[in-house]
């Protein structure tokens, strides 16, 4: 039981941990990595909640597939908000567009 | 059971299979997407309506997926209130499909962008499939994990069509959107995972008579609640809101303003006022009330200060949704029935009425290439229907007879008076005042004519971009003069509701 505990107190640190970051921090990055950390501490608490006296064995199978599907979940979303924190220092980088523009214009000239 | 038979409950998954089926093909065949897309969303309708049918018929109806029974298997369930909420859905679904078609044939005509218009287009009818696969699953499912799926799945797909249009406002906007929409789904899951803890079941009717009040569900409903609030965008949860919706392409914004947001509410409100009855107190509901009348002031006087137009009817959004939660309050009088119904109301009348007006600023938008309020000048003589348009809408958002948001607001008002909570409806009617100051503010402009104003020969708007909002305008305007019919089907297979209005509507 104190094992549980133990996990499923692990589990509520790093989602507060995670909040406290999202929070916090401004840089993009940093921000969906405390989202991943966020979920990790959901998946977490899920996987401790899977451990009960039942009448066959003592692991409640539901748990493990809820965890399995968030963890899918989860790839996709960080890989979509990856992209789009590209994209967003990509458009909202003003220095690097006007990089872009600066090496754009003498090849143009240059044809 | 034969699963063609009229009364199979199987017929309840055709409005998950089809969109996402077309969602698939749009993106793998790349070649008459909009035909595939159009296709979906008529069959979507055609599906709903037979749902709506099958309701009158035969009652609620429970789905299992997969023919495994509830405690462990899936199911979905079919009921007045989210019969109404697909109906919703797949109207809408279908005006927006044909005004994106509009949209995007106009902005292929400009040459000079014309490539990254068709890649936006490209990638718009797929995700616009998985988000309406996404909304119906959410308003279907009756598995509290697997609405937290479907949330996902609305989430991912709504944040990619708002960055859609590569804008850097829009970009921000959307990753801000998707962070939101991520904490707010996070929130939700820690909730479930509290609730599974205490409970051990997710299928929400087994759940509705396990509910016992203890710290674990408190900690579960606060934590949904939370969670479900950021992504309804109640103030002051709402500052993500109207940057995404006003800088996403004009059919993104009609998707995100109209339906998304809906669906995050219904799931709140399924909660509130069907599982965890027994441990909504007062106060708690006063506290949303309260919260809901700061979002009718709050969003109206932001909506009168802006100065584009897409950004005034995003505010404009965080105002209306602030009525669907003074109707919190109200329940603890009457059953909770009559709160469905005003809910309900407001909430269809909302949908219709908002994607009116999105698409109205869409048009204004094509027409003149920028939305500031003040150089909308003589707007009236070059696009009459969308002005038109933007006038039944706004009729239905002040909340004029005979229009949905009439309705609504007229079971609002009268319920607070009869409960003695006076104060909530001096917040209705203030609302509505600010209401008409912001709709009229831009609907002066449309109609002043300048001395030197000459009519703009810029290319003409084609009728798929002026007659979906008009339709959805009268929808919203004569909704409220058929309500008998969405009282009957919310009222199919619920005693409480007949006794609540016996002799038919007010």
């Amino acid at each position: 039981m104190i094992t549980t505990l133990l996990y499923s107190m692990t589990g509520l640190l790093l989602f507060a941990m995670g909040l406290f970051t999202l929070f916090i921090h401004s840089h993009p990055l940093r921000k969906i990595l405390a989202v991943n950390v966020m979920s990790t501490g959901v998946f977490l608490i899920m996987v401790a909640t899977a451990y009960k006296p039942m009448p066959l064995g003592n692991i409640d199978p539901v748990p493990h597939a809820m965890v399995l599907t968030g963890i899918v979940v989860s790839v996709s979303v960080t890989a979509l908000a990856l992209l789009l924190a590209c994209r967003v220092q990509e458009t909202s980088n003003l220095d690097l567009l006007e990089r872009k523009k600066q090496a754009r214009i003498p090849e143009e000239s240059r044809r | 059971m034969n699963p063609f038979q009229l009364a199979s409950p199987t017929w309840m998954i055709s409005p998950i299979i089809l969109p996402l089926i077309a969602g698939l093909l749009c993106f793998l065949l790349n070649r008459r997407t909009f035909a595939i897309a159009l296709a979906a969303a008529v069959a979507n309708l055609l599906a709903v309506c037979f749902l709506t049918y099958q309701l009158l018929l035969f009652g609620p109806m429970r789905c299992h997926m997969g023919g495994w029974q509830p405690p462990l298997g899936i199911t979905l369930r079919s009921d007045g209130p989210a019969v109404l909420m697909l109906l919703m859905t797949a109207v809408t679904g279908l005006a927006i499909t044909v005004y994106a078609r509009g949209y995007f044939s106009h902005r292929i005509l400009n040459l000079r962008q014309a490539t990254q218009h068709q890649e936006q287009q490209r990638y718009f009818w797929p995700l616009w499939m998985l988000l309406l696969a996404g909304l119906n699953g959410l308003f279907l499912s009756n598995d509290i994990f697997n609405l937290y799926v479907t949330l996902e799945i609305i989430a991912i797909a709504a944040a990619s069509l708002a960055a859609l249009s590569g804008k850097p406002a829009s970009q921000l906007a959307s990753f801000r959107y998707l962070l939101v929409s991520l904490l707010g789904s996070l929130t939700y899951l820690l909730g479930v995972v509290f609730l599974y803890r205490s409970c051990g079941i997710l299928d929400l009717d087994i759940l509705q008579h396990h509910v016992a009040n203890g710290p674990g569900i408190r900690a579960a409903l606060a934590l949904m609640s939370i969670g479900l609030l950021l992504k309804t965008a109640l103030v002051p949860l709402h500052f993500w809101l109207p940057p995404t919706h006003a800088n996403a392409l004009a059919p993104v914004s009609v998707i995100l303003s109209g339906l998304v947001v809906k669906g995050s509410f219904y799931l709140l409100f399924r909660l509130w006022f069907e599982i965890f009855t027994q441990l909504i107190t007062p106060s708690a509901l006063n506290f949303m009330g309260t919260l809901g009348a700061v979002a009718i002031l709050w969003g109206a006087v932001q909506a009168m200060r802006q100065h584009r137009l897409k950004l005034m009817v995003a505010y404009s959004t965080v105002s209306q949704l602030g009525y669907l939660f003074i109707a919190f309050p109200l329940s603890r009088i009457d059953e909770s029935i009559q709160v469905w119904s005003i809910v309900i109301f407001m909430a269809l009348g909302h949908a219709c009425a908002k994607s009116a007006l999105f698409m109205v600023a869409g048009a204004v938008f094509l027409h003149l290439g920028h939305d500031r309020i003040k150089d909308l000048n003589g707007v009236r003589a070059s696009l009459p229907i969308p002005v038109f348009a933007y006038g039944i809408a706004g009729v239905s958002l002040m909340g004029l007879p005979p229009s949905a948001g009439f309705i609504g607001k007229w079971l609002l008002l009268t319920s607070s008076l009869t409960s003695s909570q006076w104060w909530w409806a001096l917040v209705i009617i203030t609302g509505s005042l600010l209401a008409m100051i912001y709709v009229f503010r831009v609907m002066s402009r449309f109609f002043v004519i300048p001395e030197d104003y000459s009519v703009t020969t810029s290319a003409p708007l084609s009728p798929l971009l002026e007659w979906p909002a008009l339709i959805m305008a009268l929808i919203s305007l004569f909704l409220g003069l058929a309500a008998s019919w969405p009282m009957k089907i919310l009222a199919t297979g619920n005693t409480a509701l007949t006794q609540v209005f016996p002799g038919g509507l007010p």
